[in-house]
């Protein structure tokens, strides 16, 4: 091994650049715990949606990013762990946190059952079926007025006093995103992640180490599923009202350009894409209605000129800058 | 260890293999030979169970695994490296056989131990044996072409199989890179005992390091045997219309 000492150099300003990288990391969360003092109404609430959002996106990134699975449709699994709440909450008589709990489950059940039909097609296959498939039960959520009261929605949902505070809102979705973000990176860098991200650079080479790649990408799926399901628990806590619109399919492209936006191949990628295009879309919101013309000229401009995201953009700089110093 | 017994497989009416029989004994070198489009790449996914075969028998170790999905066929010790390279891309050197070590202890399903912990000793031994310690941290796409069919072979070899198919492992090699494959199947053959099957064009490299050779002409078997018996064998000469072998 004549490069050893090269290799361990390397290790060295890895673990350098990654402790530098939580350190900054850590900064950022403490400065979210005291920014609330600092911040309007209206901007605390902005930031607990980009927080929700950010959820979202991290737990789409996971099939998109870490699977390469083309998911088309991922707001169907925030919407069904909204609308579980709020169905709970108003035709039964269980508490607020029960349904919490709940609603996860309930998105990863529905992430199951599409991930079950999907994952035996590939490609954009794959992604029409997931839209599909995922446009049904929108549709369902649409017509079945007596459980999910139809186009109007159901608002008003009760949650308990603790949590109508907007410093409360704030602080809730603050911490659910700290903690999900962490598990979803440690099963990024478990074995199964690993295996995940294998199959998605080559299925067949996978299937030949003795990995069944559907069972795994279907896995992936339902924890995709799941996390999108506590995002929208989130968003009942900050909003108390659902509508079908939440998992319309405009909505899960949305999701799909804050991962694109922020660098699919990032871990905190779409995060970044999601506190933007959240950010973008209140202050076009102001000007104009066509937001959707604004995000088909933002989606224009990454694909032509920063594929892989920005911060795959910064992290990649970065990377060749620090190889560079060695050479 | 293996057998292929009249197995026949057709695409859309064309008959890539129409009678392939085979027998590969235990601790041996056999190579299947063939003009092109034979159907020897077919055969090769039809055993690993990347295509499915319209009839007949693949019996490993006396077991029908015909039918069954790649990932279970390789689970019961069969590996393999393919004609194209099929690595992942986009991992380290070091991640490719780490993947493949994962995979054969059954830890594909663990979600929250970091796999940067596991299997590195035995990671650095398997990329140090092949000569590839050196590229370990680098993306495995930016390697040589030569180097990624040796990353290929050593993650076939990651999942311990008992027997280890090779599909033309020097297509597109330079003759200094074919000469280092030729010494790593002879290793393994030689040292370790592991049953190979490979295909390959090269006729030199196949009566180089065979003990056992099938021929298949137009997806039918025209001679199985010894090397010296195939060469002499008639039908096989003229199957490739006095061409030297």
């Amino acid at each position: 091994m004549s490069c050893s000492y090269s290799t361990v150099r390397a290790e060295k300003r890895v673990q350098k650049r990654s402790l530098v990288l939580r350190l900054a990391l850590i900064g950022l969360v403490l400065f979210f715990l005291i920014l609330p003092s600092f911040l309007s109404p209206y901007a605390l609430y902005l930031m607990a949606t980009i927080f929700t959002t950010a959820l979202l996106a991290t737990s789409l990134n996971l099939v998109l990013g870490y699977g390469g699975l083309m998911h088309l449709h991922h707001a169907v699994f925030y919407g069904v762990g909204a609308y579980a709440v709020a169905i709970l909450m108003t035709k039964t008589a269980l508490p607020f946190w029960a349904a919490a709990i709940i609603a996860p489950f309930a998105a990863a059940l529905v992430a199951l059952l599409i991930g079950w039909f999907s994952v035996r097609l590939r490609g954009l296959y794959f992604g029409m079926l997931t839209l599909a498939l995922g446009q049904l039960v929108w549709a369902i959520v649409y017509r079945w007025n007596a459980l999910t009261g139809g186009d109007d929605g159901i608002h008003a949902i009760p949650v308990p006093e603790v949590l109508t505070s907007l410093n409360a809102s704030y602080y809730l979705t603050l911490i659910v995103l700290v903690l999900s973000l962490l598990v979803l990176f440690a099963i990024v860098k478990s074995p199964f992640g690993l295996i995940l991200t294998a199959a998605r650079d080559n299925i067949p080479r996978t299937g030949s180490i003795g990995v069944n790649v559907k069972r795994h990408q279907l896995a992936a799926f339902v924890i995709a599923g799941f996390f999108a399901g506590i995002a929208g628990v989130l968003f009942i806590v900050i909003d108390r009202s659902v509508a079908p619109s939440l998992l319309y399919w405009n909505k899960s492209a949305e999701v799909l350009i804050m991962c694109l936006m922020g660098g699919m191949g990032t871990f905190l990628g779409p995060s970044l894409g999601a506190a933007l295009l959240v950010l973008l879309s209140m202050v076009v919101g102001v000007y104009t209605e066509y937001w959707l013309l604004v995000l088909g000229l933002i989606l224009l401009v990454l694909v032509l000129f920063l594929p892989q995201g920005i911060l795959g953009f910064v992290s990649g700089k970065l990377k060749s800058a620090s190889r560079k110093e060695v050479d | 260890m293996l057998r292929v017994d009249k197995v026949r497989k057709a695409f859309q009416g064309f008959q890539a293999v129409a009678d392939a029989n085979l027998t590969v004994p235990s601790g041996m070198v056999t190579a299947v030979i063939g003009p092109n489009g034979a159907g020897k790449s077919t055969l090769f996914n039809l055993i690993t169970g990347h295509l499915q075969s319209d009839s007949g028998q693949i019996l490993f170790q006396e077991e029908n695994i015909a039918g069954l999905p790649p990932h279970a066929i390789t689970r019961k010790g069969i590996g393999r490296s393919f004609q194209l390279i099929n690595i992942f891309q986009r991992l380290t050197v070091f991640e490719n056989i780490k993947a493949a070590l994962i995979a054969r202890e059954g830890k594909t399903m663990n979600f929250f131990l970091p796999a940067r912990r596991l299997f590195n000793d035995e990671v650095w031994d398997i990329l140090g044996e092949f000569g590839l310690a050196d590229f370990a941290e680098r993306s495995a796409s930016l390697m040589s072409y030569g180097d990624q069919k040796v990353l290929e072979i050593a993650i076939a070899l990651a999942t311990k199989p008992k027997l280890l198919l090779l599909d033309e492992p020097t297509a597109g090699m330079s003759p200094e890179e074919t000469r280092k494959i030729v010494q790593l199947i002879k290793r393994l053959s030689c040292d370790q005992g592991l049953t190979i099957l490979l295909t390959e064009h090269d006729m030199e490299l196949v009566f180089d390091v065979a003990q056992r050779i099938m021929v298949l002409h137009q997806g039918r078997t025209i001679a199985e045997g010894l090397p010296e018996d195939v060469r002499r064998d008639a039908g096989v000469r003229s199957a490739y219309l006095g061409e030297a072998i």
